[in-house]
């Protein structure tokens, strides 16, 4: 892990809402694994504290984050131009690629809404010899990003793209409909999607690995802000920053 | 440059140190923070019994600082003494061991169990947990109790003993000559400041607790203002925490009295902060002839005619 100043490359929109940044850094597109988090000091002083960002892609030298504007953080972020310098921490917390092993066949990865940009790193990541299917969940077609996945089935909540419906009714649909072989599932998103793609999967007997969002302080486990309640063992919380962010969604409380 | 100070024979190479609960135990930062470069390290509160601390969320945001509520998660002192301690020896670094407690007999024992290791340096006593006997007030509210815990510490050790005074009182310089009175080697001021924010579209408070503590650059005029009133109620050494992010307010502490300082929310966002410090004030006190930082402090010029600041346009 390391702190360092990186150039911006390039700021673009994917969709009318969400924006791709792309920084250099030797070092983190050297390092960096698929699920992992850059913690950005996104202004001088303000805001305050860093926000963590899932790293989207990395490609040579450069590496990339997505966000659409929703508070204090990203709207100053989305007001930076190529050339501009950022203050990044990184790379911090788990990967998916701890969760991968020979027990499934196929990985449904479950993106809702801004929740997609753990995926297309680990798209290129994944075992080729393993089957993707990426289902991908928004309010409406602004919200969804494909660029970079594999077999993409969309849902909007009002119909604008793909099947009209939760993310999770599409899963349903889809699972009842053709034959996966045994299925793990990577998920992504807000919490309640989340929750209802975890119980899903334990209906149907699957394992599900979810990459949690948490307000963080620090990104590296100093001010054991961002708690997680774990569900049985030792310790009532586990930290989402430094023992996540990624979990095997049985073994927390969602 | 002497850059050093001495506190009850111990010598901590500079006069930077990182606060409680913002540095964890001193081994979450090898690959960032080169700790042997900083005046001390002051651990996260340990309490004799493992804490699972608050609920979530924890933390929030708010204008130019951030409210916790951590609530003391800790992993006890035996963990602390068998898992940490033995890395943090070999570190080369001035350790202070913070002790939270809910009873005056709780942070005797911690004490009494850390004080004959040989990696603690010294003691600080974090006085702003809730009293189980007394229905969960603060101990550090209450003058009385301070001293005894002041008192009674003193009694059970010879190394460096500091009490961590909380803000949220009417004249804190109270609580310092108590500690002074009662032994204590020093006093670090402030804890953070109770604080609450809310999200007006639930309506619900920001972090679990509703209330909790607020640091950051927030914070740093009430710390230097207690800081100062502290400095000048007391002969015992003043170490000032609150919102220090640059070499530059390590030096307003230093100017008002502090003789060493804390940095505690700035490691959150750049935990080499303590290093920058400690390199910006030794350069301050060369460009400007001291060659003691000692010589700065409580150096605070009171003539009535107060210069314009260039940097404020």
């Amino acid at each position: 892990m390391k702190q360092e100043i990186v150039q911006i490359h390039s700021l673009e929109y994917l969709t009318n809402e969400i924006l791709e940044l792309t920084f250099i850094s030797d070092y983190l597109s050297s390092v960096a694994k698929p699920g992992q988090f850059i913690n950005i000091r996104v202004g001088d002083n303000f805001p305050l504290l860093r926000r963590p960002f899932s790293i989207f892609n990395v490609e040579g030298n450069k590496i990339s984050i997505v966000f659409n504007v929703i508070g204090t953080g990203t709207k100053v972020l989305a007001r930076k131009r190529k050339g501009d310098t950022l203050d990044v921490l990184g790379p911090c917390g788990n990967s998916f690629l701890l969760f991968i092993d020979d027990s499934f066949d196929t990985a449904f990865f479950v993106g809702g809404g801004i929740g997609v940009a753990p995926f297309p790193f680990l798209t290129k990541h994944f075992p080729s010899h393993k089957k993707i299917v990426t289902y991908l969940g928004g309010r409406h077609k602004k919200l969804i990003v494909t660029k970079g996945l594999k077999n993409i089935k969309i849902s909007t909540d009002d119909g604008s793209d793909g099947f009209q419906g939760t993310v999770l009714d599409l899963i349903k649909k889809d699972f009842q409909e053709n034959d996966y072989g045994k299925i793990r599932f990577f998920i992504c998103g807000p919490t309640r999607m989340m929750k209802a793609v975890a119980n899903y999967a334990n209906t149907i007997n699957a394992d599900c690995y979810a990459s949690l969002e948490c307000d963080m302080a620090c990104g590296i486990g100093l001010c054991q802000g961002c708690n997680i309640e774990v569900i049985g063992g030792e310790r009532k919380y586990k930290l989402v920053c430094k023992e996540g962010t990624i979990f095997e969604t049985k073994t927390v409380w969602l | 440059m002497k850059e050093s100070f001495n506190l009850r024979n111990v010598e901590f190479k500079n006069r930077i140190l990182v606060a409680s609960g913002t540095f964890g135990y001193g081994d979450e930062v090898p690959d960032l923070v080169d700790i042997a470069k900083l005046g001390g390290i002051v651990t996260k509160s340990l309490s004799m019994k493992p804490r699972d601390g608050n609920p979530s969320p924890r933390i929030t945001e708010t204008s130019s600082g951030m409210l916790n509520s951590i609530g003391l998660a800790n992993i006890g002192v035996h963990k602390f003494i068998n898992e940490k301690l033995p890395t943090l020896k070999k570190s080369n670094s001035t350790i202070i061991a913070n002790i939270a407690a809910s009873s005056v007999e709780e942070y005797c024992s911690v004490l009494e169990l850390l004080d004959g290791q040989e990696g603690v340096h010294g003691f600080e006593i974090n006085v702003s947990c809730p009293n189980v006997k007394e229905g969960g007030l603060s101990f550090g509210t209450d003058v009385k109790l301070v001293s005894l815990i002041t008192k009674e510490l003193r009694k059970r050790t010879q190394k460096p003993l500091i009490i961590k005074l909380t803000p949220n009182v009417t004249h804190i310089s109270d609580f310092a000559r108590a500690c002074e009175t009662e032994g204590a080697d020093a006093v670090s001021v402030i804890n953070t400041v109770i604080g609450m924010s809310v999200n007006i579209n639930t309506r619900k408070p920001k972090i679990a607790t509703t209330t909790g503590g607020l640091s950051g650059p927030a914070i740093k005029p009430i710390a230097l203002a207690k800081v100062y009133e502290t400095c000048n109620a007391i002969k015992i050494p003043v170490i000032g925490i609150g919102g220090i992010t640059s070499w530059e307010d390590a030096v307003e502490f230093f100017i008002v009295g502090a003789s060493m300082v804390q940095i505690g929310t700035a490691n959150f966002i750049n935990p080499a902060t303590g290093i920058s410090v400690v390199e910006g004030v030794k350069q301050y006190c060369e460009k400007n002839g001291f060659d003691d930082v000692e010589q700065i402090i409580k150096s605070l010029q009171t003539d009535k005619t107060i210069s314009i600041v260039d940097s404020w346009l």
